[in-house]
This record gives structure tokens, C-alpha cells and sequence, in this order.
């Protein structure tokens, strides 16, 4: 359990951040530039320290101002991955890598140097010098060096941000790696959407300093009235979905949701694997009958449940598409011509290629969700 | 021509005797200063570098005489080493090594200083989330990256206290085998008649002394250099 309750001021900017989560899995905080993450997860190291308010982490007290308790950073055990990797420019990659490693507490849950070289594909860089490394690689051994200093959880400061989108690509299956393989509880701060629903479970979401909610993030997202915040552009549902049978012949994978099952280009996992699946609201189209030859392979029958209130050219719609919430991203016009309103009954047509590996996430490993709405089909069991 | 005569080797001798003392003393004091200077914010922090660059400004013949008024057999400081230590610095070679040490503390701290600045406070914050304490901290990363500056801040108060004239002959006198240093042999010796081919020879030496000690300094640099991985 993380427990967070801090009021900071720094020049003109307050930050009174409060937020409590499970730590398992990934917590992620979400919000623009400027909405003090940042502060928040320095706090958490003991590199900021609040000007009043509590940190608690699986109940030990790491700051707590009317008790007079601040731990020292060196102390906290909280792992830190910045932005820039902040590497020793005076240490080999084995340096680097041994840093925390000697300092930190033996016995339990110590993670092996070896593993930690294999899980992070270090082999090769051991005997390089930082600056010999691209971008990828010093973040690797950033990863890797704060892992072996043995933390009780952590923190990732927008690890991706000063990397290219072929090297984000590298980094982040190797975050999955840690969070499903390590089991290390993890606070990532993003204001990237695709990141965080690859990544995380929980999302905390930031505004002007504050914590505006925190919860799952296939209900946050899904919130219209957190609309602003997570961002119009990349609005969408994000839906907890399990593989449920591969169309080999076609070059598809089914995923079963509460609302059915659909098909995307294919994934290389496993029938029962659980995945979050965020479906935009610009990806899906409404009809009010359903469509007949047509080429959208995805099509689900649903009502409009509620409709937001813009008043520009786009409106979204949310749906209820069996138990899940979908969302529509339509023209005002089509709106009217339509006359969709709540309770109409409407068909969602999402096409298969909306859906690309940035719309998807492993979930953590403890997560089981069995698709109860829907009926597995008969040739489920061709795949592996 | 290049044997030297013992006049000479005296003097030599006790100049780089009197120079690397003054750089042994001042280098670990300049050392702590200038991280005090560049990393902690104190009250009197304005006055402690004034303090520290004064011997820059004032004229050396005011050091000596101020060092002369502190740390003479009767002065506050002077007479309390006398007692506890029975450590007399006045017109000895140790009170050479003093005021060399107190001409060049400025040049090394501004040097530290500035190396100690460069050094990314983000690495040293980085080093402590790893389990680091603050002097850990400073001694596996401050130090180690600010290992240049130290050099070049070592290297300037070498040459400084080599050359240091001024402070020493007001506070330790001129005193042949004891406090008279390489300047302040070549200036008794421009004083003597016919003493001028002396006086070359000992300028010669000083400056193969200054140009062995750059040279010097310029190839640890570069070794430093590719260590630290600047």
C-alpha cells in the first residue's frame, strides 16, 4: 500500500497531492507537463521534501512532518529511474550496475547480478564506459542498477521521454519483463497514454498540482468527466480482455471482452493470457442497423448511455456494450441526423487495425479476467 | 654548467620542500572551502569568500606582515602553537610554507570550486536513491569527477607558492638554508655585485622547475581525463 499526502510550495506552484493505491503491479501517475509528477516522486525518494504531509509505504512511515520522521534517501530503499538515465560517467556499465548493488540490504528478495545482466540483455555492455551507450542502453543500465540496489518498490520519472519511438519500443518489454518476472511493484510517471495502458494497472491522474482521481485504469479511462485530462485526442475505453482463440488462416487473434469478442491483427500469446485493450473513441463508428457486407470484422450491438456535451463539431457517445463501457467519437452532424440519444440502440463498428500494440497491455500477473459474456467459438482451440 | 653549487641546491631544495608543504597543508583545507562554497548555503557565506580571495587582492607585503602580527612568537596564534606544540612558524621554513600556502589557498579553492560546480548534483542524488549516505556520496562520486579540478587547483598553488616572494620575506625574513627560497636567493643575489650570472642560473632553474611541473600536470590531466570519461 503506497499512502501519499503532501503539500508542497515551490516559487508559484502548490502542489497538494493525495492519493492512496495498492503497490502491486504498476501505478502510474498521469498528467501534463508542469503538474508536479515530478515533486511527487522526488518526495517519494527524499529528494523533495514536502513542506508538510505523510508517506507511508506497506506501512513503514518514510516522511511524516508532525511526527518529525523523514528518512534519508539512502535509506527509503525506493529505486529511482530518471528521465535522463544519470549514469556514472566514471564507473564501467559493471560499476554502474555494482553501485547499488554493494549498498544495498542482503537476504530477502535480493535480486542476482546475473539475472538482472541477463533479464536487461547486459551482457555485452558490462565493460563499456556510459558514454560508449545509446540512449536504450544507458536507460537499461539505469534500469538495471537501481533494480540491484534491492528497492521495496520503483519509481520511473518518464523513462521514455528523451528516446526516439524505435527506442521506446526496445525499453518496453523490458519494463514488462520486471513487473511480470520480478513482481517489482512499480510508480511510473507518464504523460504518454499508449505507456500507461501497455504498463499500468493503476492510474493516478494529476491536474495543476493536485490528484484529480485514482483508480483502475479501465474505469478512469473510461470517465467522462476526466475527459480533459486524459486527454480528448486519445480518448478511449480501456478494457480488461483475455486471448481466446487465433484465426490462423486469417492472421487474427480473438479477444474476449465483456461486450464479445474481438478480433485484432495477431498476437504471439497464448489462449487465456490477459491483456487491457484500449479501443479510441475515434476508432469506432455507429450504425443503427447492422451492417451488411461490409469489411469492419468488429461489430457489437449496444446503447448509447450517455452523451457528452461539447458543443464543437466532434461529440463523444459513451455505449454499453454488453457489461462494458465503449466509447464513440462522431460528428455533431451525424449526431442530429441520427438522433441518437441514451437508451438508443446503436451498433459500434471498431476495425481490427485500430488495434495495434500500443492500444495493448499485459496486465499483471495476479489479474484474471475470464471473458463471462463471451461464447468462446468453436475453433478457439486451434490456436496453442 | 649544470651541476649545481650548493647555494643553489639549497635553495632548490628548500623551495620545493616549502612549496609541496604549502600545497599538502592548503589542498585539503582549499578542498573543504570550496565544496562549502559550492554546495551548502550558510550564513557568512558572502564573508568566507572575500576572506578566502583576500590575499589575491591585497598587496603580498600585507599578508606577510598580517601573517607576521598573527602567528610572531607573541602574536594570538603564534604563541598559542609555541605552547601547545612548542611549533615556531615565525623565520622558520614552516612559516615559509605558510605563507606560501596562504598566497596560493585562493587559487586552489577558485579552481575546486569550479570543478566541484560542474559536477551534476542530479548524479549525486542519483547516487543516494542507491543507497548512498552524503559522504559516500561525495567521496565515490563528488571527488572522484571533480579529480581535474583538484589537479589543475593543486598544479597553480605549486607554481604559486614556487614564486611566492612577497609574504615570505616580510613574515620568515631571508634566511640562507632556512626560509631563502628560490626568488628570494635570486633577489639577494641581483642585489650583490657581479652576482648576475648567479642570478640567471637560478632564473633558468626556475623556469625548468615551472615548465617540468606543467608538463607534468598535463599529462596526469589527460590520464584523469579519460578516467573521469569528460
Amino acid at each position: 500500500m503506497l499512502e501519499v499526502s503532501i503539500v508542497k510550495r515551490l516559487g508559484d506552484f502548490d502542489l497538494d497531492a493525495e492519493f492512496a493505491c495498492e503497490t502491486h503491479g504498476v501505478v502510474a501517475l498521469f498528467g501534463r507537463s508542469g503538474v508536479g509528477k515530478t515533486t511527487v516522486v522526488n518526495a517519494l525518494a527524499g529528494l523533495v521534501r514536502p513542506d508538510s504531509g505523510r508517506i507511508a509505504i506497506n506501512g513503514t512511515t518514510l516522511f511524516d512532518s508532525s511526527q518529525g520522521i523523514d528518512v534519508p534517501p539512502e535509506r527509503r530503499r525506493i529505486g529511482y529511474v530518471f528521465q535522463e538515465a544519470r549514469l556514472f560517467p566514471h564507473y564501467s556499465v559493471r560499476g554502474n550496475l555494482r553501485y547499488g548493488l554493494r549498498r544495498a540490504p542482503r537476504g530477502e528478495g535480493a535480486i542476482d547480478f546475473s539475472h538482472v545482466v541477463e533479464l536487461l540483455g547486459l551482457e555485452g555492455l558490462l565493460h563499456r564506459r556510459p558514454r560508449d551507450l545509446s540512449g536504450g542502453e544507458r536507460q537499461r543500465v539505469a534500469l538495471g542498477r537501481a533494480l540491484l540496489a534491492n528497492p521495496r518498490v520503483l519509481l520511473m520519472d518518464e523513462p521514455l521521454a528523451s528516446l526516439d519511438q524505435p527506442r521506446k519500443d526496445e525499453i518496453l518489454p523490458f519494463i514488462e519483463r520486471l513487473r511480470d518476472d520480478l513482481q517489482v511493484p512499480i510508480v511510473y510517471v507518464s504523460h504518454a497514454m499508449d505507456e500507461i495502458i501497455r504498463l499500468a494497472d493503476t492510474l493516478v491522474l494529476m491536474n495543476a498540482g493536485h490528484v484529480a482521481a485514482a483508480g483502475p485504469v479501465e474505469d478512469l479511462t473510461g470517465r467522462l468527466d476526466l475527459r480533459p485530462l486524459t486527454g480528448r485526442y486519445e480518448a478511449g475505453a480501456a478494457l480488461p480482455a483475455a486471448v481466446v482463440g487465433h484465426e490462423r488462416e486469417y492472421g487474427l487473434t480473438q479477444l474476449g471482452f465483456a461486450g464479445g469478442v474481438l478480433r485484432v491483427p495477431a498476437l504471439d500469446l497464448p489462449i487465456g493470457a490477459q491483456l487491457r485493450v484500449r479501443i479510441r473513441a475515434r476508432d469506432v463508428a455507429l450504425a443503427l442497423r447492422p451492417p451488411e457486407e461490409c469489411s469492419i470484422l468488429n461489430v457489437f450491438q449496444g446503447t448509447v448511455a450517455e452523451v457528452g456535451e461539447d458543443g464543437g463539431a466532434l461529440v463523444d457517445l459513451r455505449l454499453d456494450v454488453g457489461d462494458a463501457p465503449l466509447w464513440a467519437r462522431i460528428t455533431a452532424k451525424s449526431l442530429a441526423e441520427l438522433g441518437l440519444c441514451p437508451g438508443r440502440k446503436v451498433f459500434a463498428m471498431v476495425k481490427a487495425v485500430a488495434v495495434d500494440r500500443h492500444s495493448l497491455g499485459r496486465r499483471a500477473a495476479n489479474a484474471r479476467f475470464v471473458p463471462a459474456g463471451a461464447s468462446l467459438p468453436p475453433d478457439a482451440g486451434s490456436g496453442d | 654548467m649544470f651541476a649545481l653549487s650548493d647555494l643553489e641546491a639549497e635553495a632548490l631544495t628548500l623551495s620545493l620542500q616549502v612549496s609541496i608543504w604549502a600545497v599538502g597543508i592548503g589542498l585539503p583545507a582549499a578542498l573543504f572551502v570550496a565544496w562549502l562554497l559550492a554546495r551548502r548555503e550558510f550564513p557568512g557565506k558572502t564573508l568566507l569568500n572575500g576572506l578566502v580571495h583576500l590575499p589575491l587582492v591585497l598587496p603580498p607585503v600585507v599578508v606577510g606582515y598580517a601573517l607576521l602580527l598573527l602567528f610572531g612568537r607573541n602574536g594570538p596564534i603564534g604563541a598559542w602553537l609555541d605552547s601547545a606544540f612548542g611549533l615556531t612558524v615565525a623565520f622558520t621554513w614552516q612559516g615559509a610554507a605558510l605563507a606560501a600556502a596562504v598566497m596560493a589557498f585562493p587559487l586552489m579553492v577558485r579552481a575546486i570550486r569550479l570543478s566541484i560546480e560542474a559536477v551534476d548534483t542530479r548524479l549525486e542524488s542519483a547516487a543516494r536513491t542507491l543507497g548512498a549516505g552524503r559522504a559516500e556520496v561525495f567521496f565515490t562520486v563528488t571527488l572522484p569527477l571533480t579529480a581535474p579540478g583538484i589537479l589543475v587547483g593543486a598544479i597553480l598553488g605549486f607554481a604559486r607558492s614556487l614564486g611566492e616572494f612577497g609574504a615570505t620575506i616580510t613574515f620568515v625574513s631571508n634566511i640562507p638554508g632556512e626560509t631563502r627560497t628560490l626568488p628570494l636567493a635570486l633577489y639577494s643575489l641581483v642585489q650583490t655585485p657581479e652576482g648576475e650570472a648567479g642570478a640567471l642560473r637560478l632564473a633558468a632553474i626556475s623556469v625548468i622547475l615551472a615548465l617540468a611541473a606543467l608538463a607534468g600536470s598535463e599529462l596526469l590531466a589527460r590520464q584523469l581525463k579519460a578516467r573521469v570519461g569528460g
